[in-house]
């Protein structure tokens, strides 16, 4: 019988009235959801099972045995039962920066520092306005600052040196702003209706695409200062951003075009109509629409640069994993590499958690509200 | 009678091998309202389409308020500039609100100062009852309510001729009277207007002129009285049989 409702039974028919209560409780759920069929018993028991032999050996190692302190004997003595974060204590610093000077590293620290607030005020829709440029160009500014030196009695520090946390997100956020606006033009350009124009695009795009990111590393740390003129000289690490970003362009091209796929046929031909010219239509009406559709997509690619950042180790640039190899070199420590590893990883998977994160929320927030 | 305002002459077009618009000749005096009607791929959304340059025809000439329609750079923004277009979808901009959908092309074409465009788009708003939802995106409003916009979107551009290609055949029926009663408006103000639609009520009592349309070609052309009460051709009877209620 179905309970009586918050109306009453009484309630005239047709009136709006609360749904019935949900049946329910803590109990009919873990029933339903746990073991709700043999089968899913089974697959429920077998995975607490699994569990029940992993995470009491998981933690024991982890952190029941391991040692803290950064104390060599400590870490032998454990002959492997417990994880040795002595080697992160010791060494976390040259991890993080690299073969930045010791006694400056208060500059990458805050240069990261900058760096991550401006991303992380970036991300809300409504820091989307020109005054945003500005703000970038400022902190990207006071990075190369701070990082640099050679001003303000800040000692000079060539790029060379720098290594780490910020090694690797400013390649990051360099790669993926600058691919932007070069995605952009190279996804009009495979949509163009000019022939010329439309083939290099596509044969731009498909050449990168096939063509591991390790291959165009190499390309841009040797074979860029021959065919750079003479007057443009880059260093290793500007060759290094300049190879990212064009390699990233191609990625960055398809996930506009598929943005720009994606929107019905009519909104282009309205612009027309009321005499916008192909320019005025692509930035005033699709490209607002397309790049909103795909900032999922953006994300994702994010993503996947801020990982691939980590294949710049085999043209010898220091970033994270980078700067954990030069830790790794000591022979003291060098058995620990379980242990840096994890660290970085840890590192690793907190940016890219709090990104996937983000980009779930702005789903939620975009397609609410306005849009329909 | 005056130089015609459109004036197609020999007209033909093709999608890849299909013929699908056949030695099209029509004309169209200022100020007069031409409902084109006849069954689905008829052509009769390609013709009007082709008259502001949505579509390339191949072969005749089409030409708009004295400029002729030409591979020639130019002569299509012209030609744009006299002609606006309602369509079947709407098609507002989703992510401008309504005032901005009508702001946008006058700011942007004409150079309008923003005030001026805003004032002119207010104007075009009250003249299709909508003026409250000025603010609102287009997601927020109804069908009927966002063809109005669009209306009024095209008017902003103060054309001289109005395109309408079946503004109302995605609409619930209910809204679909407002839609014709902004359209009735606009042809009491004197507006020359190629409607394609299959309202038959909306063609009796507006229309200057009926078009029938059938397989690319123009079947007849008459005076509403003249093409309900008395069609000539076996193919318009067929149709209005179809579409007419008994």
């Amino acid at each position: 019988m179905a309970a009586p409702s918050a109306a009453g039974p009484s309630a005239p028919a047709g009136v709006a009235r609360p749904p019935p209560p949900r049946p329910g409780g803590a109990r009919a759920w873990l029933r339903a959801s746990l073991f709700g069929s043999p089968s899913s018993a089974a697959a429920t028991l077998l995975l607490l099972a699994g569990l029940a032999w992993l995470l009491p050996r998981a933690l024991d190692w982890l952190l029941f045995r391991a040692v803290f302190r950064a104390d060599y004997e400590a870490c032998r003595a454990l002959e492997y039962t417990g994880a040795c974060w002595g080697f992160v204590a010791e060494k976390h610093r040259l991890v993080l920066f690299g073969r930045y000077p010791w006694g400056e590293h208060w500059r990458p620290l805050l240069a990261t520092l900058i760096l991550v607030a401006t991303l992380a005020l970036s991300g809300h829709p409504r820091a989307w306005r020109r005054g945003l440029l500005a703000v970038w160009a400022v902190a990207l500014a006071a990075f190369v600052l701070l990082m640099r030196g050679g001003v303000l009695g800040l000692s000079r520090v060539e790029s060379g040196s720098w290594g780490g946390l910020p090694l690797t997100i400013i390649l990051t956020v360099v790669a993926m702003a600058a691919s932007l606006p070069l995605g952009i033009g190279l996804a009009l350009g495979r949509r163009s209706r000019l022939p010329l124009l439309r083939a290099v695009s596509t044969l731009y795009i498909e050449l990168v695409r096939g063509v591991p990111l390790i291959t165009v590393l190499f390309v841009a740390s040797f074979l860029f200062p021959l065919l750079l003129p003479a007057g443009l000289r880059l260093d290793a690490l500007g060759r290094v951003a300049l190879g990212m970003t064009l390699f990233q362009a191609a990625y960055m091209a398809e996930v506009v075009r598929a943005g720009l796929q994606a929107l019905p046929r009519g909104q282009g031909e309205a612009a027309a109509a009321l005499g916008l010219s192909t320019w005025q239509a692509q930035r005033r009406v699709i490209l607002p629409q397309a790049l909103l559709l795909v900032i999922p997509n953006f994300v994702n690619s994010l993503l996947s640069t801020f990982l691939d950042t980590s294949l710049v180790t085999v043209v010898s640039i220091y970033d994270l994993t980078g700067a954990l190899r030069l830790a790794l070199g000591d022979p003291l420590w060098r058995n620990f590499f379980l242990e840096g590893y994890l660290f970085v990883a840890a590192i690793y998977f907190t940016c890219c958690l709090a990104m996937s994160r983000y980009s779930r929320w702005l789903e939620g927030r975009l397609s609410s509200g306005r849009r329909r | 009678m005056a130089e015609p305002i459109i004036q197609l002459t020999g007209v033909n077009k093709w999608f890849g091998s299909f013929h699908v618009l056949r030695d099209v000749d029509l004309s169209v005096a200022a100020g007069e309202r031409i409902v084109v009607c006849g069954p689905s791929g008829s052509g009769k959304s390609t013709l009007i389409r082709c008259i502001n340059g949505l579509e390339e025809h191949q072969e005749g000439r089409i030409v708009v308020d004295g400029v002729e329609l030409t591979d020639e750079l130019g002569s299509v923004d012209r030609v744009r500039r006299e002609v606006g277009m309602v369509f079947q979808q709407w098609n507002l901009f989703p992510h401008l609100t309504a005032l901005e959908n009508l702001t946008l092309a006058p700011t942007q074409v004409l150079k309008l100062p923003r005030a001026e465009a805003e004032e002119r788009a207010r104007e075009q708003l009250r003249r299709v009852h909508i003026e409250r939802h000025a603010d609102k995106y287009p997601g927020q409003l109804s069908g009927g309510e966002q063809q109005r916009v669009a209306i009024a979107r095209a008017l902003c551009m103060q054309p001289r001729i109005m395109l309408f290609d079946e503004p109302t055949s995605a609409l619930d029926p209910e809204m679909v009277k407002e839609v014709l009663d902004a359209m009735l408006e606009l042809a009491q103000g004197g507006m020359t207007m190629l409607v394609v639609t299959h309202e038959m009520g909306f063609a009796r009592s507006v229309a200057d002129r009926v078009v029938f349309m059938d397989q690319g070609r123009i079947v007849e052309q008459k005076a509403p009285r003249e093409f309900f009460g008395n069609p000539e051709h076996e193919r318009t009877r067929d149709f209005l049989a179809k579409v007419l209620p008994r």
